[in-house]
């Protein structure tokens, strides 16, 4: 089983989010970085399947060099060699390409990756490089076993979920509950910094989309506060003040 | 050249989400000069196919073929791409949901489509094409401007007011060619809790977080969003406890919502929490600590004890009636 887990490099969820240069890029003073909480999710799973059925785990990180430590984190929870594609991640166009460049000369069985990148939340990297290589994709993904080259795997659907069972290769987009995060121990620690990091040049690649500029949202105003003993007044604000009932 | 929309269907009929993707395809169809077309697949009640109109849908290409009519992302963006061309659409709108990102993504690849997802407002064309969409889990927005021929924008829900007006759609039918390839997947079970309502459509929202204790007290809540029409949700603390199903989750790492009212009771409002709430139009916090971090996000705050508030407001909602 070659597995392939493909992690972002992201402000951590509890960092405050400003802008700089007059609002053209992110301000990275004070924000600390982390692998994306939903690839850490696929890169758990991964080290779980390869313990089960053998096989190699290889990470991939489509950006700069700042993004080093969290790869060799990763290496570090169990995968056995990374590669960083050298690019800054433009668009997701151009990093699915840069992705499926890489798998397509690997060959993997399967290609895991979280459900969606924190920073730009836009789940579609999976599916691009599910058409990009010509094999199914599916997300999010909350349950996932191989027998031999068939998946078995329950996904979320609207209000529900469901369970498919589907041919090798794949590309999945995950979450939880597909495996709990692991945390690296000393043992990982001290393997993880002779591992193989392999830093490639992208291929070519377009970008077809471009932010201009970035902005906050609106401050909210005051919460209006009700006694507990006058509760009813909440049901009347929310009709006749609010009207969203 | 019309704008495209494709809408999800639940069964049958076009949901509510879906809509309001057509009536944000119907003002960039004005933005641009052009018409809006829908497209649907699978099995669909014809009014409601028809009732698109409504919403400034010119007409509705039906792709009728009974194997569309299960949930499947990999046929859906074929499909769609075959309709792109036989309407030379430049622009292509769909509903924020885990489908739509990954019909989008599939069909993107196929067209070479710049995708925006997360989109908030309607496009600023003047020369350029620039849209505005929701970056950082609700934390920020980002302007982007999409350089591709064929655009996919991906709309959250509330980007625009849908306003129903009269009209009706005429539908056409529609028969893409379909891929063996598309279909190799064997569905096994499908769960469906079809008496709920979806997070993702419900304009109201009760959410219970740790603060409830345990699974045995969720019944005032539950009397509270019956009475009010709402959909529950929950923190995730209570869904790894298995107090509650897994989809009622919300935050950063479960579902997004947007709906016009979110009621938080016992949760304490973490930015893992808010991160998935923030879209919401008006929040209501209930909680017994009055330094929960929650009320600083909230529009209405009670401090007091969850299980003495609800029975009151559910009486209060159904005094309403
Ligand atoms: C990477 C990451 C991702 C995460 N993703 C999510 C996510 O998607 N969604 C999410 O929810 N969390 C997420 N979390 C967890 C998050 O940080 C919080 O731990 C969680 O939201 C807390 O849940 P809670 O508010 O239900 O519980 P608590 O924080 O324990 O709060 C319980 C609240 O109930 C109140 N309370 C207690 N008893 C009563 C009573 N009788 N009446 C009224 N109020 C009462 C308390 O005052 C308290 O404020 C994530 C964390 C990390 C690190």
């Amino acid at each position: 089983m070659k597995i392939l887990v493909c992690i972002t490099n992201v402000p951590d969820t509890t960092a405050k989010i400003t802008f700089t240069d007059n609002d053209t890029k992110l301000n990275k003073a004070g924000v600390q970085y982390i692998i994306g909480p939903y690839d850490d999710y696929a890169l758990a799973r991964a080290v779980e399947l390869k313990e089960q059925l053998g096989g190699s785990v290889t990470v991939l990180h489509v950006g700069e060099a700042d993004a080093d430590p969290q790869i060799r984190k990763a290496l570090a929870i169990g995968a056995d060699d990374a590669i960083r594609v050298n690019a800054e991640p433009l668009d997701s166009y151009f990093t699915a390409a840069q992705i499926a460049h890489v798998a397509a000369e690997n060959k993997y069985d399967l290609i895991l990756m979280g459900r969606e990148s924190i920073d730009f939340n836009s789940g579609v990297v999976h599916g691009l490089v599910g058409e990009m290589l010509g094999i199914p994709s599916y997300s999010p993904v909350m349950k996932l076993d191989i027998n031999g080259t068939t998946a078995t795997l329950a996904r979320e659907i609207d209000g529900g979920k469901e369970t498919l069972s589907v041919s090798l290769p794949l590309v999945l987009g995950c979450q939880e509950p597909i495996s709990e995060w692991k945390i690296p121990n000393m043992r990982g620690i001290m393997t993880a910094r002779t591992k193989p990091l392999n830093v490639v040049e992208p291929v070519s690649g377009e970008v077809l989309t471009s932010p201009e500029k970035y902005s906050l949202p609106a401050p909210k105003g005051a919460c209006k506060m009700i006694a507990a003993a006058e509760a009813e007044t909440l049901i009347k604000l929310l009709r006749t003040e609010a009207k969203v009932i | 050249m019309s704008v495209l929309i494709f809408v999800e269907l639940d069964n049958g009929a076009v949901k509510k989400t879906s809509l309001e993707a057509v009536a944000y395809g119907a003002e960039v169809a004005k933005l641009t000069g052009t018409t809006a077309t829908v497209l649907a697949l699978g099995k669909a009640d014809a009014s409601s196919l028809a009732q698109t109109g409504a919403f400034g849908a010119g007409k509705v290409l039906h792709a009728a073929d009974e194997k569309l009519t299960h949930e499947n992302s990999l046929a859906y963006a074929d499909v769609l791409a075959q309709a792109v061309q036989q309407e030379n659409s430049k622009i292509v709108i769909i509903s924020k949901s885990g489908l739509g990102d990954a019909v989008a993504a599939r069909a993107a690849a196929k067209l070479k489509a710049g995708i925006v997802s997360g989109v908030t407002e309607l496009p600023v064309i003047n020369g350029s094409f620039t849209v505005k969409r929701s970056i950082y889990t609700g934390k920020a927005f980002s302007n982007v401007e999409v350089k591709s021929d064929i655009k996919i924008l991906v709309v959250k829900k509330n980007a625009i007011e849908a306003a129903e007006s009269t009209g009706t759609a005429a539908v056409e039918s529609f028969t893409p060619a379909l891929r063996d390839s598309d279909f190799q997947a064997s569905v096994g079970s499908v769960e469906k809790a079809s008496s709920e309502l979806s997070l993702t459509e419900a304009d109201i929202i009760v959410s219970g977080g740790r603060g409830m204790k345990g699974p045995e007290n969720w019944q005032p809540l539950l009397d509270f969003a019956k009475a009010l029409g709402a959909a529950t949700g929950c923190s995730k603390p209570v869904s790894d406890l298995d107090w509650r199903p897994h989809h009622e989750h919300i935050g950063q790492t479960g579902i997004k919502v947007a709906p016009n009212l979110y009621i938080a009771c016992g949760i304490s409002g973490a930015i893992q929490h808010l991160a998935g709430v923030n879209g919401s139009k008006y929040i209501v916090v209930i909680n017994k600590d009055p330094e929960a971090p929650f009320f600083k996000a909230a529009d209405y705050g009670i401090v007091g004890d969850i299980f003495e508030v609800l029975p009151k407001l559910t009486k209060a909602v159904e005094d309403l009636k």
